[in-house]
């Protein structure tokens, strides 16, 4: 059996939702850190690592998460890995974000 | 950058802003990581704008450029088929990190089509960012496999006598499909032509647009 991100030929797919949307200011940010993180000048997360990091979701998240999700969980867990951010940092830090509305 | 193609499903994709209190929970863990990035010295508020800007900057029309300098400089096509990635930056393209990509291209009997089964690895430099549908669970799990039966969904109906190929891209080789230059475009100047080329047409799943439509 492969793995949940290995879906080549996985059976029970539906069909293919084509519609698009624009990407919202969080996925933007999550990208360009990811981009900025995996610069030649910064080096801090290679590209196998965030597979890596995507691929060892439990399965059930990575079947529910959408797909900047799953990239912000990755890169939480190699910069939490690689010692650059603590979980607790984060986590303040994400509290703080609650009481703030929609910028 | 704003795609009308897919028309019929214009709805879905602008669902009604609702206002909320709150931002969810990997909203906020994006919010706290950047922030603590940028206390910390890792990176600036200024090179996340910049990258944001850079990625807003890349779109299907530098491929698009290229699919129709193939069409039109038989050189130049086989400079690209022999090296894709030096043929790009001869047109301004830097394909940036990427360690290998390949060019393939469709003919009258041969059509090609491009997935990552495993993630999303796609041309970027060349095709701006990957439409939601090509990093979907269903089309990395069924274009492998009923390639035929995919097409068709996108409105791509192939003679049965025509061979379809399907490449799984990874993230050391990315591949453009170069579709095949429509009929009665004879005339048409290069940036005409480029008109003609679309985002799906360079992933395969559709053809370049027939002119005058």
């Amino acid at each position: 059996m492969p793995q949940v991100h290995d879906r080549g030929g996985w059976p029970g797919a539906g069909p293919i939702n084509q519609a698009g949307h624009d990407l919202s200011m969080w996925e933007q940010r999550t990208d360009a850190l990811l981009v900025l993180l995996s610069s030649p000048t910064k080096q801090l997360i290679r590209v196998d690592e965030l597979r890596r990091a995507i691929e060892s979701l439990p399965p059930d998240a990575y079947e529910k998460l959408s797909y900047y999700e799953r990239w912000i969980s990755a890169i939480e867990t190699l910069l939490v890995e690689k010692g650059v951010l603590t979980k607790e940092e984060i986590d303040r830090k994400a509290d703080e974000g609650k009481v703030t509305s929609n910028e | 950058m704003h795609d009308h193609e897919h028309d019929h499903a214009h709805e879905a994709a602008h669902a009604p802003i609702v206002e909320r209190d709150a931002l969810t929970y990997y909203e906020r863990r994006v919010q706290a990581i950047q922030a603590l990035l940028i206390e910390k010295g890792v990176v600036t508020a200024d090179e996340v704008r910049r990258t944001i800007e850079a990625m807003d900057a890349r779109s299907p029309a530098m491929g698009a450029k290229i699919v129709a300098r193939v069409w039109v400089d038989p050189d130049f096509r086989a400079r690209l088929l022999a090296d894709t990635k030096a043929a790009v930056a001869e047109m301004g393209v830097d394909t940036g990190s990427l360690i290998k990509i390949a060019a393939v291209e469709n003919t009258e009997s041969l059509h090609n089509v491009v997935v990552c089964t495993l993630c999303s690895c796609y041309p970027r430099a060349l095709l701006g960012l990957p439409p939601d549908w090509y990093k979907s669970l269903n089309y990395r799990s069924r274009v492998v496999k009923d390639p035929r039966g995919v097409l068709e969904e996108f409105g791509l109906d192939l003679d049965s006598d025509v061979e379809v190929r399907v490449y799984d891209s990874t993230a050391d080789m990315r591949y453009l499909v170069i579709p095949a230059r429509p009929a009665g475009t004879e005339g048409m100047s290069e940036e005409q032509l480029a008109e003609l080329v679309t985002r799906d047409s360079m992933i395969g799943v559709t053809k370049a647009r027939k002119p005058n439509r």
